[in-house]
């Protein structure tokens, strides 16, 4: 295997603090952005923006919600002058299933199947995401096996959305399948492990309050630790093709930035808010399950354009290999639910809870609030890809229509999780 | 020609034919074997659809590896994934849009019946109600050899289709509609909820026809 | 950076550098004078109790709350509607009377009715101190006419489309809101889904599932004998 890409840029952008080194970048440091006074404040958004004069005559597109660029059936009205973007109103609600009415209407067991449905790439951060809410709210604790258990599909999770995510960002750019089928090839590698753990390749519906449903079938942490072992070359594969390539610079150097105290503000979270060089990854922050027992570095950008967006990607698929070489390592044996817990007629007590990890894609947050029923009074998801498309036409206006294809693509959506 | 003696004479090695049958043949094995599908997702089934387009299950084995985005140059349209009913009228426009021959896969449970969302009040139950489907992919999601089996029953379908008499398909029959009426949003529900054509009725439930 | 070097955090997202709550509405009533501020309690995660506001006062409580050089709540991760329909309470009390010429001694149930209302929680974190988090409410007066609350999207941009979907789903209506329109449901639709006495279009099909509330839905539409 030849020498991993000679990027130091790389290196340089994951630590944007320069010249710290990377155990410092921990989860107490505060963050160094923030100046004193009234800070984060975004300028609200009128209703109609005024538009500038235009140079010749406005055109507006309806793009999607059939458009192979969007992502499934999300739809922009674009609003154009020549070819830049004067206006982009994102319209919602082609996918629009019902969850949290559903959720209202089922058991607090029954919705762990539906949120495997919500982002489809991530049906296991989906899960622990629930189920951690839950957790919360009624007060359960999960045997240590289960929450190595729930790093390494977590984490395996993002290694599938984050290479999945790259290949389809440069098939917005053109690429017409290298990128994307290198990118599915390894995500089939990881759905077979899926599939032996769970039974299903996509909808794994696989965690459960206080632990997981089954343990591992033997054999399966050989099989996770040889993806994991030659996972590295596949990133190194991706970045020997795209990283320097002249095209994908040309096409995301400077385009669609975002500024940090605009990404705060408007409440994005996940790989594009540390692209903005805010040090905010709920792994570190809130330390839920047993993050705090693993060695990674949270990387950060410091332009906040796509390439920045995604160089983050890249770089945290790295650290995920670390925290699963560790999690494969240092996994014991023991039970991976807690027997007491009683799954079916689930009734946690009065009162409410909002849980919440950091999923692919953001801050995956569900809000219970339990009347002491067995189905949950309201349930609602915080969905990061649909919180972090508040900004999208501030980082499209400006730019063309093309520019807004792959701006949209760096934000990573998915329309199961933005419309639910 | 009398089928006993075509029999004897395809034992000896001489297989004969007519030249309709010959025109037919060749007619339905083009077609089949160069479905176009529409590049059109709708939800969860989508990403097993692009997976068997992708290199471990390749769709292209079929003939069927050309995703048009256009529906013009389209004419396989695989609804995969939910149909709701704010995308119902952009759905059957879209089908309305493609050129005959056209055939539709209902691909997983969202699609053929509203699947585990068809409690909501924002799905539509089934893309039956307002598109005729051809073949129907249970599953959620299908795995991508389940869509692969899906396809090679279409190309089943298509090979066995008459072009002349009265079995012809729909796309050779003059007075068969390609078109079909576009709902529109109501204040409480598409209008109308369904089309009465494709949709006749409800199934006969379990138990009633006794 | 030297207010926040010692801002420690404590695991679970549990409040580590806030002050107590009753200190924060002191707090809160000190700087905005006038506002109306009550703690609502939590009895399953007691860190997650909430500050229910008044909507005249909204804003001001919340630019306070993001400015504050020690709270600096300035991301507010989560936007959620409630819809609490009217609640009976009954109650039974002991009452002397005057029947018939004499006095006798009645118990009687009084039903309390604690009318309705549309609820809006805000979950706001901090991001540069790194705490949270802070929650809080708002309500409406009623269900039916009088849905308005104050639309905190002048503050935090991230509740611009969360307030979209709670007007789309529940009929708040924010005041101060930039684009309040309908964002998941299409513009012509008229009913808001996410109450708890929205009646869903009457399509739905027959499927012998032994869910109990399934099957009278089923049985309404196929009134059949002898079926499960």
């Amino acid at each position: 295997m030849s020498k991993p890409l000679d990027f130091d840029a790389a290196e340089q952008l994951a630590m944007a603090t320069g010249d710290v080194e990377p155990e410092q970048l921990d989860h107490d440091a505060p963050v160094s952005l923030p100046p004193p006074g009234p800070r984060y404040e975004a300028v609200p958004r009128a209703a109609s923006p005024a538009i500038p004069e235009p140079e010749g005559e406005l055109l507006e597109v309806s793009v999607g919600p059939h458009h192979p660029s969007t992502h499934g059936v999300f739809r922009m009205n674009v609003v154009l002058d020549g070819e830049k973007i004067v206006q982009l109103k994102p319209v919602f609600g082609y996918l629009h299933r019902n969850h949290e009415k559903l959720g209202e209407q089922t058991t607090y067991l029954g919705n762990m199947p539906y949120t495997d449905r919500l982002d489809y790439f991530c049906s296991l951060s989906n899960n622990w995401a629930y189920a951690l809410a839950v957790e919360k709210l009624a007060g359960l604790k999960v045997p240590e096996r289960a929450e190595y258990i729930r790093v390494i599909t977590a984490e395996l999770t993002r290694l599938v959305n984050h290479s999945s995510l790259v290949g389809f960002l440069l098939h917005d750019m053109g690429t017409m399948g290298t990128p994307l089928m290198y990118a599915f090839r390894e995500r089939e590698k990881i759905l077979d492990a899926f599939e032996a753990l769970t039974g299903a390749r996509m909808m794994c519906n696989y965690h459960r309050f206080g632990g997981c449903r089954v343990d591992l079938p033997p054999g399966w942490l050989d099989q996770v630790r040889t993806i994991v072992d030659n996972f590295p070359r596949f990133i190194d594969e991706m970045e020997r093709l795209l990283s320097e390539n002249e095209v994908l610079i040309a096409r995301t150097h400077g385009v669609g930035v975002l500024p940090p105290e605009l990404a705060v503000n408007a409440g994005v979270t996940g790989p594009s808010l540390r692209a903005s060089g805010i040090n905010y990854d709920l792994r570190k922050v809130d330390r839920y399950g047993i993050y705090d027992r693993f060695q990674f570095r949270v990387p950060l950008g410091e332009k906040g354009d796509v390439y920045d967006r995604y160089m983050m990607r890249i770089l945290e698929m790295r650290e995920s290999v670390k925290i699963l070489q560790q999690a494969l390592r240092d996994i014991p044996e023991g039970p991976v639910i807690d027997p007491k817990v009683r799954l079916r007629n689930f009734t946690p007590p009065v009162g409410e809870a909002y849980g919440r990890i950091e999923a692919p894609k953001g801050e995956l947050g569900f809000y219970l609030i339990s009347d002491g029923s067995k189905k949950p009074y309201r349930y609602r998801i915080r969905p990061p890809s649909f919180i972090n498309l508040t900004v999208l036409e501030d980082m499209c206006r400006g730019h063309t229509l093309a520019d807004a294809v792959i701006i949209l693509g760096a934000v990573d959506i998915v329309l199961g999780e933005v419309d639910r | 020609m009398d089928p006993g003696l075509q029999n004897e004479l395809s034992k000896r090695g001489i297989f004969t034919t007519t030249w309709q049958e010959l025109l037919r043949f060749g007619y339905n094995w083009g077609r089949k074997n160069s479905l176009w599908p529409l590049n059109f997702g709708l939800a969860c089934c989508a990403i097993e659809m692009i997976a068997a387009s992708m290199a471990r299950f390749d769709i292209a084995r079929f003939g069927a590896e050309v995703f048009r985005p256009s529906p013009r140059q389209a004419d396989l349209m695989i609804v995969a994934g939910t149909v709701t009913k704010k995308m119902a009228p952009l759905v059957v426009r879209l089908y309305n849009q493609m050129p005959e021959p056209k055939y539709v896969i209902a691909m997983g449970a969202c699609a053929i019946s509203g699947g585990p969302f068809k409690q909501g009040y924002n799905v539509l139950k089934g893309i039956d109600r307002f598109l005729p489907v051809d073949v129907h992919i249970p599953g959620c999601p299908p795995r991508p050899e389940a869509l692969l089996h899906g396809l090679i029953t279409l190309q089943k379908l298509i090979e066995a289709q008459e072009i002349h008499g009265p079995n012809k398909p729909r796309h050779l029959q003059e007075t068969a509609p390609n078109e079909y009426p576009i709902p529109r949003y109501g204040r409480f529900d598409l209008d109308p909820p369904k089309n009465p054509e494709v949709w006749p009725g409800r199934p006969l439930p379990r138990g009633e026809n006794k | 950076m030297s207010a926040c070097a010692s801002s420690p955090t404590s695991g679970g997202g549990a409040s580590g550098s806030l002050p107590s709550l009753e200190a924060l509405r002191d707090r809160l009533l000190e700087a905005v004078p006038g506002a109306q501020i009550q703690i609502q309690p939590n009895p399953a995660v007691p860190e997650q109790s909430s500050l229910v506001v008044d909507p005249a006062h909204a804003v001001a409580v919340a630019r306070y709350l993001r400015d504050a050089e020690d709270l600096r709540l300035d991301y507010c991760s989560n936007v959620t509607g409630v819809d609490w329909l009217d609640a009976f309470t009954e109650e039974t009390v002991t009452r002397t009377r005057v029947v018939e010429g004499r006095e006798v001694t009645v118990e009687e149930t009084i039903r309390h009715r604690r009318p309705g209302y549309l609820e809006v929680v805000y979950h706001l974190y901090s991001m540069s101190l790194r705490h949270g988090p802070v929650i809080l409410r708002q309500r409406t007066r009623n269900r039916v006419d009088d849905t308005r609350v104050a639309s905190l999207t002048p503050v935090w941009r991230s509740a611009e489309f969360q307030e979209r979907e709670v007007y789309d789903l529940f009929g708040v209506q924010f005041e101060g809101h930039p684009d309040l329109r309908r964002i998941l449901m299409w513009d012509e639709f008229a009913d808001h889904p996410m109450r708890k006495d929205y009646v869903e279009p009457d399509d739905y099909e027959y499927e012998p599932t032994p869910n109990a509330e399934i099957l009278p839905k089923a049985r309404r539409h196929y009134p059949l004998e002898g079926t499960a």
